[in-house]
């Protein structure tokens, strides 16, 4: 250390030094500091939560062994008792149709929504504004929104449908401006320069050139809202094959009914899971997010 | 565009906007959806919930139970992501393209990975709840297996993304396994996962909600509780709180997704 204060100092400033005076190879490392915390944070709030638990009447050598069983029942004897094949694939249609219906009406909503939300085709005031709406709206878990439907519109699809509308309008909204905001700028200026009003904007600059793209993102939210509707059957009453999950299950401890409903529900999410990798693979090879 | 890409493109949006109406009419039969009623009844539905899911001064004397209740709920969602995701970093070494030790082991993960994802949650907890009774580590377990899919499939993602140029020049070396993984494959995509393991503990504080009121436990049971003896008021200030808590955690989360990536 002598040696290098006297002489030719180098300037101290640009060179960092650990407490020891060693070159500090990491320096500044604002990155890693983070990442190292954040991990260290949910170590500790993980084990933190082992002690916060309710262990109320649980006996885990009995549960798991009982569950080991249970899943081999399920997945090696699937039978159906308590419903016919026909019936089966009416209620998997039932769950598909809220899906669907929930996917296309949101996407609607959303498109108009999104045109205000992008920030190249509206005000900043109004896109922040249907921001903050689209972020409380997400934050409401989407069966909270099924049952306070459910109250209001009474049991059946149309409260299911309106209860996860709400999430998939704002999923919707959010991956549309996103998909609006990319149209290139000469296009959107181009347009202006010819006098054309903003709906001709939308109409013939914006839409044509993000049509492929919004259609693979309202698939891939049907993907999600698949199970999403499993979901609703089972715990807000919507109908459908989670419906007859929650009843098998529940009511008539019928595990090898559960296991063949469980297979049927696997089936169909893989196909959609095969569908909508290959969208992502090819309209966003970046592996979309969200 | 030439004049033909674009008359394709045009034929293209006229056939998938036919398909999708024609889907829509179909699920709209076998559901028994009104479309007509549905609109008629979203006023109505939005005028309730106006006049009813208001918190009252009463209901906030129950804000300290409700609150306990919500604790766990944010304890079960971290700690369930948290296990996952150390299990799903094995996984995703085994399935990734850059990190496999042999075809075998990944395609067991990707199978692993594929099975506990694409069953719902709903399934998970309503087996679980079967032998482990109502109690905190059903709902925990349940976030758990649907976490692990989720999380391996991101995580092999992110493996794969990152630069094999790296990995090959450590191997150039002779480098072993391990090494290569900790000095390559981990500093490059950790980042990454972290994000998804933040992403995932949102979706999952979301989830379990729905996976409290199937199986009885944290703030999805509180709720249900409410709900099904009618107290509207309760109801809102569970609502309330469930939407504080999340986008607290996802304030915090894009904070540190903002300095890491």
């Amino acid at each position: 250390m002598e040696m290098l204060r006297g002489g030719a100092q180098p300037k101290q400033t640009y060179i960092k030094r650990t407490r020891t005076g060693r070159i500090n190879i990491k320096a500044g490392n604002k990155v890693e500091l983070v990442t190292k915390w954040t991990i260290a944070m949910l170590a500790v709030l993980t084990i933190m939560a082992f002690f916060f638990f309710d262990y109320t009447g649980l006996q885990l050598e009995r549960a798991i062994t009982e569950t080991a069983y249970n899943l081999k029942t399920m997945f090696l004897e699937p039978t159906l008792s308590h419903f016919s094949w026909g019936e089966a694939f009416h209620q998997i249609g039932i769950t598909v149709g809220l899906g669907v219906l929930a996917t296309v009406i949101g996407a609607i909503i959303a498109l108009f929504l999104a045109f205000l939300a992008a920030e190249n085709l509206s005000k900043p005031w109004i896109s922040k504004s249907v921001r903050v709406v689209v972020a409380f709206i997400r934050a409401v878990p989407t069966v909270l929104w099924v049952l306070i439907f459910a109250i209001a519109a009474g049991l059946g699809s149309e409260a299911a449908v309106l209860g996860m509308l709400f999430h998939s309008i704002a999923y919707l909204v959010k991956a549309f401006s996103e998909s609006f905001e990319e149209v290139d700028r000469g296009i959107l200026e181009a347009m202006r320069a010819t006098g054309s009003n903003w709906w001709h904007m939308v109409t013939h600059g914006v839409l044509p050139s993000t049509f492929t793209y919004l259609l693979s993102w309202t698939f891939l939210r049907f993907e999600i809202n698949f199970g999403v509707a499993v979901a609703m059957g089972a715990a807000a009453g919507a109908g459908g094959i989670g419906f007859e999950l929650f009843m098998a299950s529940g009511f008539y401890f019928d595990l090898r009914e559960v296991g063949f409903i469980t297979y049927a529900i696997l089936i169909i999410a893989i196909i959609l899971e095969i569908v909508s990798t290959q969208l992502k693979n090819r309209y966003f090879p970046a592996a979309a997010k969200n | 565009m030439n004049e033909k890409a674009m008359r394709k493109s045009r034929w293209i949006t006229t056939v998938s906007l036919i398909i999708i109406i024609g889907i829509t009419y179909l699920s709209a039969v076998i559901t028994e959806f009104n479309f007509i009623d549905s609109v008629a009844t979203l006023p109505k539905a939005l005028s309730w919930i106006f006049a009813n899911l208001w918190i009252t001064q009463e209901t906030w004397e129950r804000l300290p139970a409700i609150l306990g209740k919500l604790n766990e709920t944010i304890f079960m969602s971290i700690a369930a992501t948290t296990l996952a995701a150390i299990i799903s970093l094995f996984l995703g070494l085994m399935g990734s393209k850059t990190t496999k030790v042999n075809n075998v082991f990944s395609v067991l993960a990707r199978l692993i990975a594929s099975f506990s994802r694409n069953i719902p949650v709903v399934a998970w907890s309503l087996i679980l709840l079967i032998s482990f009774g109502q109690n905190s580590l059903t709902g925990f377990l349940a976030l758990f297996v649907g976490t692990l899919g989720f999380l391996t499939r991101a995580f092999i993602e992110s493996i794969d993304e990152a630069s094999q140029s790296a990995v090959e020049a450590l191997q150039a070396t002779g480098a072993t396994y391990a090494h290569i993984v900790n000095k390559a494959v981990i500093p490059q995509s950790l980042p990454q996962m972290l994000s998804w393991i933040l992403f995932m503990i949102e979706t999952n504080i979301r989830s379990a909600t729905l996976v409290g009121i199937l199986t009885g436990t944290g703030i999805g049971y509180t709720f249900d509780l409410y709900y099904k003896s009618l107290n509207y008021n309760a109801v809102a200030l569970v609502t309330f709180t469930i939407v504080i808590a999340v986008i607290i955690i996802e304030l915090i989360s894009n904070r540190i997704r903002k300095v890491i990536l």
